[in-house]
């Protein structure tokens, strides 16, 4: 800690600073290690004889003449139909964080400016609902879904996601709703506004930090989402995630690892890209909201 | 706000939540109590020359017509629950008037379904979750010494392993740590055991798997802690100083009962996420050796057969009563918090 009156010793911090090199290596090498392999052959990635040709790329030299391919890539996004997978992702992911906002914000400004009891009781109601593990809730819609036939398609895993983000984003909005002063609304309604004008106009301008946090949440709620999708589509409505796991394979028909390696590679990188430049909003939203989502 | 204006603007997520969290929570309670129906079989003669044979087949069209008539199946009260592959409670008391010892009574049960599947999500919870809240604190506390200059770097790639997706986390572990993978080929070097391979033991699938969940989970708790760390006050950790205080009698004098309060939140927290523990079972393709509650659940509704609903439901219900008993404390402290506060 860099507090003036603290002397350091020397060899406390070589230790402090090995320790973390060796956490970041333990948290990023997988990571590196994938995006290297994807562009490899499975021969060399995977290989039974020598784990060494993963870096000297010798099987990759052999069967395409370069150390690097792209076969991979290009295997699971045209011939494996992965863009087709990455599209309906766009689709779910755009649906659920706009409409979950909007239902959101709404929600939880009111929520904050209740002073009644049972604003109390549906917070606690909604963190009960937080935890519920998703795959029991699954197992809930099932049945019915298959009876009312809207099993397989879209919109229904959309507007079941849109449900499941509630009680986070309530949370989380609630908690940012309630550092904006109340005295900003009040004035607007001694003014005669109604309380939707009030929330259109005083609110709205002034509420963006709060719900660009509560929408990075809800993205990588919608974009990492494997036990809704992968139970509730079919194999042509697949996401992303469920996508690559057909890719690994079962007993029956025998996956494509190398697939599954580029789409791994493919799916982590704008979420990647994303956080590195909203870093400050996630870590604040982990925090501020006190709840993991 | 007055009632109406409430209800109007907290309608649409009221509903949502309503439609899409309680009631299938309420679905599942009655699915857990049918069954799907029995085959229904008919005596079917069949005669050649050499004479008529009865043999007994599956009756298909009066098997689809019940099933149209009645898709929740058949009532089975608390059977489902007390069947073979949840609570068990014959089995339970055949084992215990058949064993001789209490080790052979556990083996016996420890190969039941439910029961093996219990015995991973909890010793699963109990070491993946003191290992995060320890290396969650220990890189906070050593992040926190950094040059501010390059700490957001640091903080970015020490975040990475929590953004991602459970499946595809492990998927990437797997990878590696797969005998044909980096560290599973210097593994069987190191071991000189050539046929040395994660898969194909128990315990090293185990342990694989909790070392996947402390690797994803510590960062929560790094970057809640980190974010505490913030807060502790500067005048008391200098008297402390002054006072001679060694840098652990700091941390466990004035630091830790600081940020006491968001240890036994992420505490919690992480508990009620390891509980439901999943996606690495199918990642590290490890069902043969692990399974936890919700992978049983997952394995009942990709039944090929036909789609286990009663089992997957009685299932589901245990799990939420196991959850509920570890949210009891959160619910507990939220609510003193809220009546504090006002």
């Amino acid at each position: 800690m860099d507090y003036g009156l603290d002397k350091k010793s020397n060899s406390l911090k070589t230790f402090n600073t090995m320790f973390i090199v060796v956490w970041l290596l333990i948290a990023c090498f997988p990571f590196i290690w994938t995006f290297w392999g994807s562009f490899k052959v499975r021969a060399d990635f995977f290989s039974r004889a020598d784990w060494w040709y993963a870096i000297t790329a010798f099987n990759t030299l052999l069967e395409t003449g370069k150390s690097f391919t792209t076969e991979a890539y290009s295997g699971a996004w045209f011939e494996g139909e992965f863009w087709k997978a990455s599209r309906n992702t766009i689709i779910v992911t755009v649906s659920v964080v706009s409409v979950s906002l909007f239902l959101g914000t709404l929600g939880a400004y009111a929520l904050s400016r209740s002073t009644k009891n049972y604003a109390f009781w549906i917070l606690i109601i909604a963190l009960v609902f937080r935890a519920m593990p998703h795959i029991t809730l699954v197992s809930g819609y099932l049945f019915p879904f298959f009876q009312l036939q809207i099993w397989g398609i879209l919109p229904t895993t959309i507007v079941v996601l849109i449900a499941i983000n509630q009680p986070f984003t309530l949370w989380l909005l609630y908690s940012f709703f309630k550092t904006v002063p109340k005295e900003l609304d009040e004035s607007a309604l001694i003014d005669g506004c109604t309380y939707f004008q009030t929330f259109r106009h005083i609110i709205m301008p002034v509420m963006w930090p709060g719900v660009i946090t509560a929408g990075l949440f809800s993205l990588m709620l919608a974009y990492n989402d494997f036990t809704v999708t992968a139970l509730l589509l079919n194999q042509e409505n697949h996401t992303m995630v469920p996508k690559i796991q057909s890719y690994l394979g079962t007993n029956q028909h025998e996956g494509n690892l190398m697939w599954a390696v580029s789409s791994v590679v493919s799916a982590t990188a704008p979420l990647f890209l994303l956080v590195m430049f909203f870093q400050k909003q996630v870590i604040s939203g982990l925090t501020a909201g006190a709840v993991k989502g | 706000m007055p009632n109406k204006s409430f209800f109007w603007f907290f309608l649409p997520t009221g509903l949502a939540m309503i439609l899409f969290i309680g009631l299938p929570i309420i679905s599942t309670g009655v699915q857990s109590f049918y069954a799907q129906h029995d085959q229904i079989l008919k005596e079917v003669k069949k005669c050649d020359p050499f004479g008529c044979k009865v043999s007994v087949q599956i009756d298909q069209e009066a098997s689809s017509k019940i099933r149209e008539e009645k898709p929740l199946g058949k009532f089975n009260g608390f059977g489902t629950y007390v069947d073979r592959n949840h609570l068990a409670t014959d089995q339970l008391s055949n084992f215990w008037n058949e064993s001789n010892s209490t080790g052979e009574f556990l083996t016996k049960v420890g190969n039941l379904p439910f029961y093996k599947a219990l015995i991973f999500t909890f010793t699963y919870c109990i070491i993946v979750t003191p290992c995060v809240l320890l290396l969650g604190f220990v890189i906070a506390l050593s992040l926190n010494s950094i040059s501010r200059k390059i700490r957001g770097a640091l903080i970015f790639g020490t975040i990475l392993p929590m953004i991602v997706t459970p499946l595809v986390g492990s998927l990437v572990l797997f990878w590696m740590v797969d005998a044909e993978g980096i560290i599973g080929a210097n593994l069987q070097l190191l071991m000189n055991d050539p046929y040395l391979s994660v898969k194909s033991s128990k315990t090293l699938t185990w342990i694989t798997i909790i070392i996947y969940g402390i690797w994803h989970h510590s960062p929560f708790a790094f970057v809640v802690f980190y974010a505490a760390l913030q807060t502790v006050p500067q005048e008391p950790l200098e008297a402390s100083i002054i006072d001679g205080a060694s840098r652990f009698q700091r941390v466990k004098h004035i630091v830790l009962p600081h940020i006491y309060p968001v240890v036994t939140f992420v505490a919690l927290i992480s508990l009620m996420d390891n509980f439901r523990v999943f996606e690495p079972i199918i990642g590290f393709s490890a069902q043969g050796s692990a399974q936890s509650l919700s992978w049983l659940i997952y394995d009942n509704l990709v039944n090929e057969e036909v789609i286990l609903f009663g089992s997957a439901a009685a299932t589901s219900i245990m799990t939420i009563i196991g959850i509920a008993i570890i949210l009891t404390p959160v619910l507990i402290r939220t609510w003193r918090e809220f009546r504090t506060n006002r």
